[in-house]
């Protein structure tokens, strides 16, 4: 064996290295990429979404690019169940599972630090995610180029890079549950509430609000745009240039209020879903007293 | 090398690690030794700062929970309970150690080979037998050449023939100047890797001193069950010479001192006895 030659202390930098980071999120890539349950999800949102292209074809026949329209409102429709999904269970597994299995033990007995940690397995949760959202897209897009369907491109990669927001803004928020819970079956369990929270109740508990309490329409359209679903389907709309007429008297106070801003403030907040949960989750995961 | 003091470690109410301070230089080998839930693990743990503690702990200089980085990166684990990326090869577990600690993946690879794994560098870790992951956690635990080795529990997992194997590989390392804690409810293991013995007790220290000196200090017994052709005859020259013992179904229980059990069987072997077997039943 060799003599003993341990690095000087004062070479290793206590701060948070993005060489770490990337090293772990590297790691976390390739985990995440042999995990059947990004297949699965990715899979059958590629299937669903290919479907949903497919039928453009036959209504450009009927009503030209103006097909679009609809078949994007499916697939927006799509991906407000699927991609939530796919983001809250992916994050919930990562935590409490490495925590039950050991491997967070393991890599925490390396030289870093855990906030090293959680932003390494947050970033390659990310890049996982932008595979199965972009493979589930890319294949329905490259099946309705193939078959000349009324699809355009931009408002395809549009919905693609927003949806991959809202997925990063929900492995975010998986992540968060996943610090608290021991194991990872509970923090599962979680993730299901929070999805069920954000894509059932969050827009009928909206309505039911403004019907019993008749709240603000400025209230409303806030509250609408802190459930990161709803910013994201508020998102593509503004986005691709369609109306918010769909929202009744809120839509109009947003667009009179906003303007052409109101896309800005959609996105924004669909942003900050993207960035606050983990800056949070984070600083839980370093005050965690067990880890 | 490593100092640790009053660690206190409570989950709520309970004190898992009661006010423990000790002092491992470079060279020295110390162990901890307990039975099951005497808190060793838990003061693995706390060296690692994986969970808050009370008290001090300082590797090569560097307190744990101000500078652990830098106190974590002199030190080389290997845990008690397996556990790796099932799905990453050999190679890919390497890799990851080696960049975690700024090590060339060339010298991750020497360890794994020093260890008898090169052979399998393309294989998944899941597809390795026990001794061969104690092997690959050795390798990772020894790839920056750490200044303190922390053993928990290290031949636990493992049947008797890994295990003899893995104590050839520890034992070696002895002749480095490193320092190593190990934790173990083995006496033998104890006996062989260290030159120190911490007992462990609900949480306390309550012995140091040498390895063999231990089964005496604790009053520590074991039963043989010795297989003689004249049991009765046997029964009573033994319990004669100041044993106690007794006739079973097909032999005879003796009750010894833990490290004293050769004399039951020198002083049947000197009255002319054949012995047949010996198992230690406790």
């Amino acid at each position: 064996m060799s003599a003993v030659t341990s690095t000087p202390a004062a070479a290793l930098p206590e701060r948070t290295e993005l060489r770490v980071v990337r090293a772990l999120a590297a790691k976390e890539l390739r985990d995440a990429l042999r995990d059947r349950w990004l297949w699965l999800y990715g899979a059958s949102f590629a299937v669903v979404a290919t479907g949903i292209t497919s039928l453009a074809v036959s209504d450009a026949e009927n009503v030209g690019f103006e097909g679009f329209g609809r078949t994007a409102a499916s697939l927006v429709a799509l991906a407000q169940l699927v991609v939530p999904l796919m983001g809250l269970t992916i994050g919930a597994r990562s935590v409490a599972g490495q925590r039950e299995r050991g491997t967070l033990a393991f890599l925490l007995s390396h030289p870093v630090n855990a906030t090293e940690v959680y932003l390494g397995i947050y970033l390659g949760n990310m890049a996982a995610l932008l595979v199965a959202v972009a493979g589930g897209f890319g294949v329905a897009g490259l099946v309705a180029f193939l078959r000349d369907a009324a699809v355009d491109g931009v408002d395809l990669l549009t919905i693609t890079a927003l949806a991959w927001l809202l997925s990063v803004a929900m492995v975010g928020a998986g992540m968060f549950v996943s610090v608290f819970a021991r194991r990872s079956s509970t923090a599962m369990g979680l993730a299901l509430v929070l999805w069920l929270g954000f894509v059932l109740l969050g827009n009928l508990g909206l309505m039911g609000t403004s019907v019993a309490t008749r709240v603000g329409d400025a209230t409303l359209f806030f509250a609408a745009v802190a459930n990161p679903v709803e910013a994201f389907r508020l998102s593509t709309i503004t986005v691709l240039g369609g109306s918010l007429d769909v929202l009744g008297p809120v839509g109009t106070y947003a667009v009179d209020r906003f303007g052409d801003g109101v896309r800005i403030v959609t996105v924004a907040a669909l942003l900050v879903w993207a960035v606050l949960p983990p800056a949070i989750g984070a600083l839980v995961f370093r005050r965690s007293p067990d880890r | 090398m490593i100092r640790v003091d009053h660690l206190t470690k409570r989950y709520g109410d309970v004190v898992v690690v009661d006010d423990v301070s000790f002092e491992v230089a470079a060279g020295e080998a110390v162990a901890f030794w307990g039975p099951n839930g005497a808190g060793k693990s838990t003061i693995v743990r706390c060296i690692l700062g994986l969970v808050p503690f009370e008290g001090t702990i300082e590797i090569g200089g560097n307190d744990i929970r101000r500078r652990g980085k830098a106190a974590r990166d002199a030190l080389g684990y290997v845990p008690q309970q397996l556990a790796f990326y099932d799905d990453l090869t050999i190679a890919e577990t390497v890799d990851l150690s080696t960049r975690l600690r700024r090590v060339a993946l060339e010298r991750g690879r020497d360890k794994v080979g020093e260890l008898g794994l090169a052979d399998h560098w393309d294989k998944p870790v899941g597809a390795l037998s026990g001794g061969m992951k104690q092997r690959l956690a050795i390798a990772l635990a020894l790839v920056a050449d750490p200044s303190v080795l922390l053993l928990d529990e290290p031949t636990s997992s493992l049947d008797v023939a890994a295990r003899e194997s893995v104590l050839e590989v520890f034992e070696k390392l002895r002749d480095d100047r490193r320092a190593i804690v190990l934790t173990s409810h083995n006496l033998d293991e104890v006996g062989v890797l260290a030159e120190r013995v911490i007992a462990m007790e609900a949480g306390s220290m309550v012995l140091e001193c040498e390895p063999s000196e231990l089964p005496e200090r604790l009053g520590l017994r074991a039963v043989l069950h010795v297989l003689v052709r004249d049991v009765p005859s046997a029964v009573e020259l033994l319990n004669g010479a100041g044993f106690t013992a007794r006739e079973n179904s097909h032999g005879l229980l003796v009750d010894v001192p833990a490290g004293g059990k050769g004399r039951a069987l020198t002083t049947l072997h000197d009255a002319g006895f054949e012995v047949l077997d010996v198992d230690v039943w406790r």
